[in-house]
């Protein structure tokens, strides 16, 4: 039981550190000083978003000690709809901050090789968020499937628009949460759905 | 993004290399100066641009823009053209109008502004530089700086006439 405890406390800290770090060490950053309020706002939504999307593939799995299973999965779902408002709160803070360079990005015409990724995980967003709406209304795997492929899009899709940019976030733990991002994501759609099924299907045979 | 930038600063840059040797040796050299292509604006290189910026000695310290202005075909050297230059500074981002100026070339088609350091905006520390006159047909520039801890940048305008 301690030794159970113990790896919970490990698998906490070591998510703190992960998510939480790079927000503690961009909120030092030098150049937030020159910045307005609502681009701070804006960056750090961006910032917050990528954490989650550390989260989202472990409370789905149910890897978190504490929020395993339907509690998990229900953490899932509203932190689910907390990126959506990270993403809002990221563009409409750019957008004030620089109507151009944000309507630029949108259309898909601006000079930062970055935007395309962060254009791309906008709309895997609204795809995500268009899919929970539906989901009583399609067949489960279907919806899994579908689900979890634009999942993963937009999690490598902002993991590449994040690690791209110059700015406020700190290089080492900027990369470190979007690896560990990319990874959980990875296990996680593994498990849920390769390996797992194929137990079940030896389980029944 | 910046490729294009880099190998059309590159390009100028060994063209003009070129211009200086064979001027050097005393050649003429029309063919080639009459190759001198015009600049082209770059992507979002008007982005937050006040149009007129006021004509300033400088805008702060630290921070040096610098570059030069040609014509395009002979490539000849142009004074007294009007740049003006926007960026996000320590002063503030790229819409703080203590962030825009405009200067002169000198009689080399030189121009110079001294600013605030530059800072990175929205993902990239970069510069804007507008020739926004009559004269020419106007062109908006947007460099990236290699590194957001350089201390200036350099860059060339070549002008079509209008």
């Amino acid at each position: 039981m301690s030794r159970l405890r113990a790896t919970g406390v490990a698998i906490w800290a070591g998510l703190a550190l992960l998510a939480v770090g790079p927000v503690v060490l961009a909120a030092f950053s030098p150049y937030l000083a020159y910045r307005g309020p609502l681009y701070i706002l804006g960056g750090f939504a961006g910032i917050v978003g990528l954490s989650l999307l550390l989260t989202q593939p472990l409370l789905a799995a149910g890897d978190l000690p504490g929020a395993r299973g339907p509690d998990g999965r229900r953490w899932h779902r509203w932190m689910g709809w907390g990126l959506v408002a990270c993403v809002a709160a990221h563009i409409v803070g750019l957008f004030v901050t620089s109507p151009p360079d944000t309507i630029d990005a949108l259309l898909l015409v601006a000079p930062t090789p970055f935007s395309v990724w962060g254009v791309i995980a906008l709309w895997s967003t609204v795809a995500t968020a268009i899919l929970v709406a539906l989901r009583r209304r399609m067949e489960a795997r279907i919806w899994r499937v579908a689900h979890n492929a634009v999942a993963l899009l937009l999690v490598v899709a902002t993991v590449i628009h994040a690690v791209q940019i110059e700015g406020a976030m700190e290089q080492v733990s900027k990369w470190a949460l979007g690896l560990a991002a990319i990874a959980a994501s990875a296990l996680a759609v593994a498990r849920l759905r390769i390996l797992r099924p194929l137990l079940r299907r030896r389980a029944r045979a | 993004m910046q490729t294009p930038f880099t190998s059309r600063r590159s390009f100028l840059a060994s063209a003009g290399a070129t211009g200086v040797a064979l001027a050097a040796a005393g050649l003429p050299m029309p063919a080639i100066a009459q190759g001198l292509a015009p600049t082209q604006t770059m992507r979002g290189g008007s982005n937050n641009y006040r149009p007129g910026a006021p004509l300033v000695d400088r805008l702060g310290s630290g921070f040096w823009v610098r570059g030069r202005v040609r014509r395009a075909g002979d490539g000849a050297l142009l004074q007294n053209v009007r740049i003006q230059i926007w960026a996000a500074t320590t002063l503030g981002g790229e819409r703080e109008p203590a962030n825009h100026g405009s200067v002169m070339t000198d009689s080399e088609g030189r121009f110079a502004l001294e600013m605030e350091q530059i800072v990175p905006n929205f993902g990239q520390p970069h510069a804007h530089l507008a020739y926004d006159d009559a004269d020419f047909q106007t062109v908006f520039l947007r460099p990236v700086m290699p590194s957001p801890s350089d201390t200036s940048l350099a860059t060339e305008f070549v002008l079509a006439p209008a």
